[in-house]
């Protein structure tokens, strides 16, 4: 180990942990215990869809049939491709290779933002059709197997689709905050292969948000089979 | 420093490139599945199946981008303990909705 690379390990070991692994493992503990609570904060959300979706299917259904698939499923693979791009950082950073993880590190932000871009494009949408709950919200019942179906019951899927993606881009806009601390920070040379806790911290709360959204893709896009237009 | 090359597994374990790249392209081919399948009529299953994909490609998100594979038992621990406890939350949820329509038949 070179002198320096002893320095900023001695100057990141904190006086509470016995050595570098004690800590490394307490901060990766540390976080993963946050992102428990951040699975029950998101699961607090899947439950209430869980049981609308339940009650009413068939407005869950024809709530779904308006969302743009495509534009969804390409930021599915954005968000896929930054989380191997934030993973291949981590690595990088693993390797002390600092340069090598701001590019990555770059490039994720780069993802985070065509995902939040293409989300953009999609609220747009749904705004200017009336497809955001309250006032103005207006919805026609086009399957006519269930003409029935309550407006009411599709503007709790909108209020769902927006509430649980909402909170999903807050957690982007907030990682992509993150990844950009880390890139300063990382370009000061403040991370080593003995110490870079706070790079992987960064890491897996973007992997989580990526999880987060595996499960919103299928369940607020793909309800049913994609009938007509 | 003598057992340095003796660090148990879970400090600093570096995972070759490949297998990253490896990750990812069964996690694009996932989400084109699910695309896929959500065109087909399949009823209940349609359901199942997309969650199934999404169950796949998540567990393969946290066992190796998040590292879980290489991370100690504590770890571990606290993971499967979020999915206990949000099975928890889902089900005693629905055992109430789904059993309310029970008790006003018997109030018939």
């Amino acid at each position: 180990m070179a002198t320096s690379e002893i320095q900023v390990a001695e100057r990141a070991l904190q006086h509470h942990f016995a050595d570098m692994d004690q800590q490394k493992e307490t901060s990766t503990f540390g976080m993963w215990m946050f992102l428990l609570t951040e699975i029950m904060f998101f699961g607090g959300l899947f439950c209430a869809y869980l049981v609308y979706r339940a009650s009413y299917y068939h407005a869950f259904v024809e709530g779904s049939q308006k969302m743009n698939i495509w534009l969804g499923a390409t930021n599915t693979a954005v968000l896929i491709c930054s989380s191997l791009t934030m993973a291949l950082g981590v690595r990088a950073a693993q390797m002390a290779k600092p340069k090598l993880m701001i590019v990555l590190l770059l490039i994720t932000i780069v993802f985070g933002f065509g995902f939040l871009g293409i989300k953009a494009v999609e609220y747009h949408e749904h705004w200017v059709n009336h497809e955001f709950p309250g006032p103005n919200f207006h919805f026609e019942t086009g399957d006519p197997a269930h003409p029935a179906t309550d407006p009411q019951h599709t503007e709790i899927y909108f209020s769902l689709y927006w509430a649980m993606t909402g909170l999903h881009a807050l957690h982007m806009i907030i990682g992509v905050g993150l990844v950009t601390w880390i890139v300063i920070v990382g370009a000061r040379g403040a991370f080593t292969p003995e110490y870079y806790n706070p790079v992987e911290n960064v890491g897996l709360y973007w992997h989580f948000v990526d999880l987060v959204w595996i499960y919103l893709f299928p369940l607020l896009y793909l309800i049913s089979h994609k009938h007509g237009g | 420093m003598a057992n340095h090359t003796e660090h148990p597994d879970y400090v600093g374990h570096i995972i070759p490139a490949s297998r990253y790249v490896v990750i990812w392209a069964i996690l694009v081919v996932g989400t084109a599945i699910t695309v896929f399948a959500a065109t087909l009529e399949l009823g209940v299953f349609n359901i199942v199946l997309a969650l199934l994909i999404a169950t796949i490609k998540g567990t393969l998100v946290v066992l190796f981008f998040m590292h879980l594979r290489y991370s100690t038992k504590l770890t571990m621990v606290t993971v499967i303990a979020s999915i206990f406890w949000l099975f928890i939350l889902f089900s005693l949820t629905m055992t109430d909705y789904i059993t309310r329509a029970w008790s006003t038949n018997i109030g018939h």
